[in-house]
């Protein structure tokens, strides 16, 4: 199998054909910061905190390192300032929705980034769909998924089938990175099946809902 | 008689998942809007998740997840229209009927929408009632065409 | 009359000579525009009592009544126009019915429904001598008034499915696209990519299937001339595509346009139905061995499937979210085969550059961009309407020449080109030549080719705020800077459209449309900051002044 070389941060890295500048990265152990990435989903490109800067013939582009094959020769600059630059403003963005969310405050201090830039709407929801693709690729049970478009969708339960499945599940909860997905299910239970929410395996155990502990902030 | 129709149509696209929008579309068409259970029956026949349906149905603004008045109006919002008043316009229209864009009123009279060109732009700004262009309207012009339809 | 299958190249040239030997070129013939601002204005009355004339004196054999696609005036709808002499009538109401009937039949003119100037008040009976009309080179607009978009053998007698007849019968598909790769004919919906590129692309992709695309959206606010084409001359658009099929390599293609045109879907589907039974689509066509068929598709009424990646996930059932570019559409189109999706206008060159040649075609326009352009012409100008005009020609013959200049008396501010994905440019660039690299080059991208004049009472702000206010409720929401960006690019649009800008704003604005350009998924969140970049360059003063101090009163940044 013929195998590809490319250039990351200077490193030599070796890729088989097919493969993401992102997987090749991890391998290499070169951190690509992600958050709509999950290793048991299919690359979503959604965030675009992945961007990398990718010289290739003579140009340079801007890609989603995600999604983006591995090329022969082509050099990869995982940081830069154009780079940075984008995960600064995506980051800024983001936390104009969930201020508090623990990957967002960490990635606002490595890349300076002002969570009070951007017009504030606490939805919490940064609509990663990571909820929405894990019930639908892994769970296969589509409980909860994306409505609507542009800047008002939002991800929502499907309370007729919430009702069944995501009591013994409650596997999204913990992949949310805002823990949205945990509140927006409760309120769908209250407000759409009350006292009515089906389990098979309450008699052996009482699954624990995670807290939202906010995390506290040094103050600017 | 819309409910056959709407069987016919869901048996006819039966077991073809691919062919979900061209259903939502027949449907909408035939009966103004989808009805919650009527994406579920057209979830089961098609072999689609329900959310699928639901978020096919939630994205598209031609369709309607609440039953549509008897008379659709529709103000222009293209670039032309708005180079020419439709604001205005539209404002009048908003008052007249007491609607906002995507709302329907309690008597379900008129459901009042908004969006863009039409391609006849030099009839700037236009009122568009079932189908029926209104062109070069002006604020004052509103009340006499709206009050037409009952 | 059902018709039998045309079997070979030679049927056809029989059946076209049998047609125009069957018409009197001197009969003369009245052809009432359906265009969609002429309908918008009640045509169909006006075509309909022409027709119960005519039914009702008995004038059938003295008198052709003939209703149209887009003439292209449509400022002064609703358009007739009467042949032998092409002589032109603006503003035709049922009530003028007996008085042309009565005057074409004598040979003369209804003085009072011709052209008038309107500041010397001079008349202009014949379409050359209109100064809308004159300006113009008509390549593939012109045949509209005389074509019934419903009756294919009108599209015969000018000439239709010639260009074909060539192709199959004297060109391997190589010499074909290599003809098309010559007159370096470049997309007209927006992208400016040679066709011919993209053609070759797709011929060579390894997949056996391969399928072509119309792509008939025109969600470009302000463009109407491709739906004009489509709706007033289907057949020109089908024999582009199937010309294309054969040079690609292709046994399928889809015509995919908006759902909210009903004439426009009755036309289309006539035009496939017609054409499938003169054996111009369907198996072994016209005897060459070729097989090509044509399936029309539908948007739902959103913006972004317009867009090639995201309109072929709509055809194939899918929501349409687009992919990224370096997965290219020609390599891995719908369901992953490759796929070349062209624009309406596009597909209506290919027929031209087959029957006149590279050569012919590359002798118009300037040294980039070659043919013609079509031309929305609106906002505030004298003369709306569809036009035509080489590649190349100044800017300020579309605007004054052609246009008319600005209604009411008022004077240019700007000129906006490409909708909510172009930019505006101060009238006093207005000496600039059309063409895809120059007006990119100015920040003002063709696009498809609407073309708006902004007058002085324009509020450029304003103008900004409402094409952001407009792509916000488009966007798919897939990622990030498009959806996040957007939305909070028109917020601060929206203050400083009232006036109540913050401190920092203009900061904020350039940062969100440098991320949400580079940043986004797709050409929708790519180019959403285009016209603000266009107005941070030419009218930047105007931004500033909507800032307010803190402290009270207006500070420029």
């Amino acid at each position: 199998m013929t195998e590809i070389v490319l250039t990351i941060d200077g490193k030599e890295v070796r890729a088989a054909p097919g493969e993401t500048v992102l997987a090749a990265a991890q391998r290499a152990d070169i951190y690509i910061p992600t958050l709509c990435h999950h290793e048991k989903l299919e690359a979503f490109g959604g965030c675009r905190l992945c961007m990398v800067e990718v010289e290739s013939r003579g140009w340079t582009s801007y890609v989603v390192s995600c999604l983006y094959p591995v090329a022969k020769d082509i050099v990869v600059r995982t940081r830069s300032e154009k780079v940075d630059k984008i995960r600064k403003v995506l980051v800024e963005e983001l936390m104009a929705h969930a201020p508090d969310a623990p990957e967002l405050i960490r990635l606002a201090e490595e890349y300076g980034a002002d969570r009070d830039r951007f017009e504030r709407e606490a939805s919490f929801c940064i609509l990663c769909g990571l909820c929405v693709r894990y019930c639908n690729e892994v769970k296969q049970k589509n409980a909860v998924s994306f409505f609507d478009n542009g800047a008002v969708r939002e991800i929502k339960f499907v309370p007729e089938i919430a009702k069944e499945e995501c009591w013994d599940c409650q596997e999204c909860f913990t992949i949310c990175p805002t823990s949205y997905a945990q509140a927006a299910y409760l309120l769908t239970e209250a407000l759409a099946f009350p006292g009515q929410r089906k389990s098979h395996t309450h008699k052996t155990h009482t699954p624990t809902i995670i807290p939202i502990i906010p995390v506290a902030v040094n103050s600017r | 008689m819309c409910e056959k129709k709407i069987d016919e149509i869901i048996e006819k696209y039966r077991g073809q998942p691919s062919s979900l929008i061209h259903a939502l579309v027949e449907i909408q068409h035939e009966n103004h809007w989808l009805p919650r259970e009527v994406m579920h029956r057209v979830a089961d026949a098609l072999a689609v998740p329900f959310a699928q349906v639901m978020q096919i149905a939630s994205f598209y603004k031609t369709f309607s997840l609440t039953p549509k008045g008897r008379h659709e109006v529709h103000v222009c919002t293209g670039m032309t229209c708005h180079l020419r008043g439709a604001a205005k316009l539209l404002e009048r229209v908003e008052e007249l009927t007491g609607l906002k864009a995507g709302e329907t009123d309690a008597d379900s009279r008129f459901t009042l929408d908004t969006g863009a060109c039409l391609g006849s732009c030099s009839i700037a700004p236009e009122l568009i009632v079932d189908g029926k262009h209104y062109g070069r309207m002006t604020p004052d012009k509103a009340e006499a065409v709206l009050k037409s339809y009952e | 009359m059902t018709m039998a299958r045309l079997q070979s190249a030679a049927e056809l040239e029989d059946l076209r000579a049998d047609i125009l030997a069957r018409r009197d070129p001197a009969k003369p013939c009245i052809a009432v525009c359906a265009g969609a601002a002429c309908d918008g204005q009640d045509s169909a009355t006006v075509a309909a009592t022409f027709l119960a004339a005519v039914d009702q004196q008995k004038l059938g054999g003295k008198l052709e009544v003939r209703t149209t696609g887009c003439h292209g005036y449509c400022e002064k709808g609703p358009n007739v126009v009467v042949t032998p002499g092409d002589i032109c009538y603006f503003e035709v109401s049922p009530t003028d019915v007996p008085d042309i009937i009565a005057a074409t039949l004598k040979g003369e003119v209804v003085e009072r429904l011709v052209y008038k100037d309107p500041v010397t008040g001079a008349k202009a009976v014949h379409m050359n001598e209109v100064p809308f009309y004159k300006h113009q080179t008509r390549l593939l607009i012109g045949d509209n008034p005389k074509i019934d978009p419903m009756k294919i053998d009108d599209y015969l007698a000018v000439g239709g499915y010639a260009a074909l007849v060539k192709a199959l019968s004297t060109m391997t598909p190589d010499q074909v696209l290599d003809e098309v790769k010559r007159a370096n004919l470049r997309g007209r919906g927006g992208g400016g990519f040679p066709a011919g590129s993209k053609w070759e692309t797709t011929k060579n992709a390894p997949e056996k299937i391969k399928y072509v695309i119309v792509n008939g959206h025109e969600g470009e606010s302000a463009a109407f001339m491709d739906r004009a084409m489509l709706t007033g001359n289907p057949h020109k658009i089908l024999e582009g595509l199937i010309i294309g099929a054969y040079a690609i390599g292709a046994q399928k293609g889809f015509m995919y346009t908006r759902h909210d045109m009903p004439l426009l879907e009755k036309h289309v589907r006539n035009a496939l139905t017609q054409a499938k039974e003169y054996g111009l689509l369907g198996e072994n066509i016209l005897g060459s061995g070729f097989d090509f068929e044509v399936e029309l598709h539908f948007d739902v009424g959103i913006f972004v499937s317009g867009e090639s990646s995201a309109l072929m996930r709509s055809i194939e059932g899918n929501p349409p979210e687009p992919r990224p570019k370096y997965i290219r559409t020609s390599v891995s189109g719908i369901w992953d085969k490759p796929s070349n999706l062209n624009n309406v206008e596009t597909w209506a060159n290919v027929p031209q550059i087959i029957s006149r040649g590279a050569e012919w075609f590359t002798s118009i326009g300037s040294e980039k961009s070659k043919g013609t352009k079509l031309i929305s012409l609106s906002g505030n100008v004298v003369n709306s309407g569809v036009v035509e005009v080489p590649m190349g020609t100044p800017l300020r013959t579309l605007v004054f020449d052609i246009g008319g200049g600005v209604r009411d008396g008022k004077t240019l501010k700007a000129i906006h080109f490409g909708g909510a994905m172009g930019g505006s440019i101060p009238a006093s660039l207005l000496d600039a030549p059309l063409d895809f690299d120059g007006m990119s080059k100015l920040g003002a991208p063709i696009g498809a080719g609407g073309l708006l004049l902004m007058d002085e009472d324009t509020d450029m702000v304003e103008v900004a705020r409402y094409l952001m206010d407009f792509l916000t409720k488009e966007s798919c929401g897939k990622c990030v800077p498009c959806r996040e960006g957007m939305q909070q690019m028109l917020q601060i649009l929206t203050r400083l459209a009232k006036g109540e800008g913050k401190k920092g704003d203009l900061e904020r604005l350039q940062d969100l449309v440098e991320v949400t350009g580079v940043a986004s998924l797709c050409a929708l969140g790519k180019t959403s900051g285009d016209p603000l970049k266009s107005m941070f360059r030419y009218f930047k003063p105007e931004y500033e002044s909507r800032i307010v101090d803190i402290a009270g009163g207006s500070e420029s940044k």
